[in-house]
C-alpha cells in the first residue's frame, strides 16, 4: 500500500511536470489537450511517458518539439534518473521516438531533419504568435471593465497586476502573458509599459484597434487548430453505430487507447 | 436548387465534393488507413448527429449515395468532382478522374470533374496534363501539395517543375488550379501550412484561377493578406463550412475576415463531400447572420441574400464559364431522380 501510495505520488508529481509542456502551434498544455495518455513510474525513479497527437498527420516538428519538451521538464524532478517518451501512432514516431531518446542533443537532431536549416525560427514563430494571443485576451479584458485606450496603452506592469479580473480565461492567460513577457525580456519591473509588442515597441492611443485586429487574426488562426485538435482527439479511434435511435458514436477498439492512469494519490 | 423560405430558387453550385474509394481493398498500407481515418474523425467531429454515416460507408459510397446527397436530398445544381490519387497510399488511387467520370458520365449535366497532377513526375506530369485534357476535357485540377512521392514528402507551386505544369495549363485552357494545402511533413523548420507560394504563383499566372481550399486555414490571416494582393486568388470555404454548426460564432470571424479582406466575389462554397453533405451546410448557412459585434469589427459587413448567392453558386459559375440562367433551363428539363434499385 505504501509502495502504491508513493507511485501515484510520483506519477502526480510528473503529470504536474507536464502542464508545462505546451503544443507550440495551439499554445495549450499538452495535459489539456489530452495528448499524454500514460504515465509510468518504476522503482521510483524510471518514468515512461506515451502520447499520442489527435491525427496520424500532425506537424512532425511539433512533435519531436513536444517530445524533447516532455523529455526535458521530466528529467528536471529531482528523483528521475532515466526518461523514456514514446509517441504512438504518428507518420513519423519512429524517427521521434529514436530521435528524443537517443540521448543525443536536440541540435544535432533537428540539424538532421531540417536540411541543416534552423528549426528556432520556426519556434520563434509560433512563440510570436503564443504571446499575441495572450495579450488579446488580456486586453479585451481590460477593454471589458471599461478602461480607455490612453490608459491600456500606457499602462504599467505594475499596475496590470493590481487589475481584478474576473473573467475565467483572463484569469488563465494573464500568469501565462506575465511569464512571457518576462522570459523575453520584454517587460520586467513593474515600472515598464505592460503592452509591448512582440518587437519590443510601445502601443500608440491611436493604434490600438488595428492593433487588436492583427491579435485577432492569429487568434482565429489559433482557435481553428485549437478546434480542430481537440475535436480530433476526441473522436479518433471513434466510429458510427446506426441503431434504433439513430446514429452514435462508439470507441471501436476496446482496450487499444490505454485509459488515463488514476493519478490521485490516495488511490 | 436551394429554395429559400420565402420561395427563392438559389442556384448552387458546390465546388469541391470527392467520389473516392478509401475502402481497405484499395488501401496500400497503414497510410491509406490513418488517411481515411482522419476524413472520419474530421466526419464524426463536425458533423451533427443525426448526419453520422457508419466508417464502411465513408470508405466507399455508392454512384447512388452521391447522387442522392448531393442533388435529391442534397441542394446541389452541380458539383466540382476533385481528383486526389495519394498513389502511395492507395493502389488505384484515392479518387482518379477515370473512376469519377464514369460515375459522372450518368449524369453529365450535374458534374464537373477535375483532374490532378504531380508536378515531381517532370516530363510524365506534362504528359499526363496532355492527356487529361484530350480525354476527360478538363477546366481544372485539383493540387495536394502535401502527397508524398518516393523520397519527396511535399511540394511547392512555386518550384520550377510546377511552373512548368502551369505554364501547359495556361496554354491548354485549364485555367482553374484548387490547391489544398495539407501539413508538410519534411524538412521540419518549415511552417507545415505555409501559403506563400500561393502568392508567387499567383503573381506569376495572372490568367490562371487560384482557388484555396479551406480558406488557407489555420493560416488565414497569411492568405487574407495574399488574396488582398492578387486578383486572382480566390478562397474556397470546405472545412470551414461545418463550424458553422459546432460553433457559429466563430464561423462568424472567419467571414467576417474573409469578407472584409478577401470580398464576396471571390469566396466558393464547398461542401468537402462526403465528408460532409451539402444539406444541413447550405440550410444552416442561409439562416446564418455574422453577430452584430463581429461584424461592427470588420466594416459591417454581413451576409446578405445577395452575398450568400454569389458564395453558393454564382462565384464558382463564372470561374467555369457556366451560364447560370441556361443551366437552370437545362436542368429543369432533367428533374433529379432516384433510379429504380
Amino acid at each position: 500500500m505504501l509502495v502504491a501510495n508513493l507511485m501515484a505520488e510520483l506519477e502526480m508529481d510528473v503529470w504536474n511536470r507536464l502542464d508545462a509542456v505546451t503544443d507550440p502551434e495551439l499554445d495549450e498544455p499538452i495535459t489539456d489537450m489530452g495528448f499524454v495518455e500514460r504515465v509510468e513510474v518504476t522503482d521510483a525513479k524510471m518514468v515512461r511517458v506515451e502520447f499520442r497527437l489527435p491525427t496520424y498527420w500532425c506537424s512532425p516538428n511539433f512533435a519531436f518539439l513536444m517530445a524533447f519538451g516532455i523529455r526535458q521538464e521530466v528529467m528536471s524532478l529531482p528523483w528521475v534518473v532515466e526518461a523514456t517518451v514514446q509517441l504512438n501512432d504518428h507518420c513519423f514516431n519512429d524517427q521521434v521516438n529514436d530521435g528524443v531518446n537517443s540521448g543525443r542533443s536536440y541540435h544535432d537532431i533537428f540539424a538532421e531533419n531540417c536540411d541543416g536549416a534552423d528549426l528556432d525560427e520556426v519556434v520563434m514563430k509560433f512563440l510570436a504568435k503564443a504571446f499575441d494571443r495572450r495579450q488579446e485576451t488580456v486586453l479585451l479584458g481590460l477593454q471589458g471593465l471599461g478602461l480607455a485606450p490612453a490608459d491600456i496603452v500606457s499602462m504599467t506592469l505594475g499596475t496590470l497586476r493590481q487589475i481584478p479580473f474576473r473573467g475565467e480565461e483572463e484569469l488563465r492567460q494573464l500568469p501565462r502573458y506575465l511569464e512571457l513577457l518576462a522570459s523575453q525580456g520584454l517587460a520586467k519591473n513593474s515600472g515598464d509599459l505592460a503592452f509591448p509588442t512582440w518587437d519590443g515597441k510601445p502601443l500608440e492611443t491611436g493604434n490600438l484597434s488595428d492593433h487588436l485586429a492583427r491579435l485577432r487574426s492569429t487568434r482565429i488562426n489559433m482557435e481553428f487548430n485549437g478546434a480542430l485538435c481537440r475535436g480530433l482527439a476526441k473522436t479518433r479511434y471513434k466510429e458510427v453505430e446506426i441503431g434504433p435511435d439513430g446514429p452514435t458514436l462508439v470507441d471501436f477498439i476496446a482496450g487499444h487507447v490505454p485509459p488515463r492512469e488514476e493519478t490521485t494519490a490516495n488511490s | 436548387m436551394f429554395k429559400t423560405p420565402d420561395g427563392r430558387e438559389i442556384f448552387v453550385l458546390d465546388s469541391h465534393v470527392h467520389y473516392w474509394d478509401a475502402s481497405p481493398e484499395n488501401q496500400t498500407n497503414v497510410q491509406g488507413r490513418q488517411f481515411i481515418d482522419c476524413f472520419y474523425a474530421y466526419h464524426t467531429n463536425l458533423s451533427p448527429e443525426d448526419q453520422l454515416w457508419e466508417k464502411a460507408k465513408f470508405e466507399k459510397y455508392s454512384e447512388e449515395d452521391i447522387y442522392r446527397d448531393l442533388f435529391v436530398d442534397g441542394p446541389d445544381d452541380m458539383a466540382i468532382v476533385q481528383s486526389t490519387y495519394l498513389k502511395e497510399f492507395y493502389n488505384n488511387g484515392f479518387s482518379s478522374i477515370e473512376r469519377s467520370t464514369s460515375m459522372a458520365e450518368r449524369h453529365p449535366e450535374r458534374f464537373i470533374v477535375n483532374g490532378s497532377f504531380d508536378p515531381r513526375d517532370g516530363e510524365k506530369a506534362l504528359e499526363y496534363i496532355h492527356y487529361m485534357k484530350e480525354t476527360f476535357d478538363i477546366k481544372g485540377v485539383k493540387m495536394y501539395t502535401a502527397e508524398w512521392n518516393g523520397d519527396s514528402k511535399g511540394w511547392a507551386l512555386n518550384d520550377p517543375a510546377a511552373y512548368k505544369c502551369f505554364e501547359l495549363c495556361e496554354k491548354l485552357g485549364i485555367k482553374n488550379v484548387h490547391v489544398h494545402k495539407g501539413p508538410t511533413i519534411r524538412p521540419l523548420s518549415k511552417d507545415a501550412f505555409d501559403v506563400h507560394d500561393v502568392d508567387h504563383a499567383a503573381t506569376d499566372f495572372v490568367n490562371l484561377n487560384w482557388i484555396i481550399e479551406h480558406c488557407g486555414l489555420p493560416r488565414l490571416d497569411d492568405f487574407c493578406w495574399i488574396a488582398t494582393q492578387e486578383t486572382n486568388v480566390y478562397a474556397g470555404l470546405a472545412v470551414a463550412m461545418p463550424f458553422i454548426h459546432s460553433r457559429p460564432r466563430y464561423f462568424g470571424e472567419v467571414m467576417a475576415e474573409l469578407l472584409w479582406w478577401v470580398g464576396e466575389d471571390k469566396l466558393l462554397f464547398g461542401s468537402d463531400y462526403a465528408i460532409w453533405t451539402p444539406q444541413w451546410l447550405v440550410e444552416q448557412f442561409w439562416d446564418y447572420q455574422i453577430p452584430e459585434d463581429i461584424s461592427a469589427e470588420r466594416g459591417g459587413v454581413q451576409l446578405t441574400d445577395e452575398v450568400k448567392e454569389k458564395i453558393l453558386g454564382l462565384n464558382a459559375a463564372k470561374l467555369y464559364d457556366i451560364d447560370v440562367a441556361q443551366k437552370r433551363a437545362q436542368l429543369a428539363g432533367v428533374p433529379v431522380q432516384i433510379a429504380a434499385e
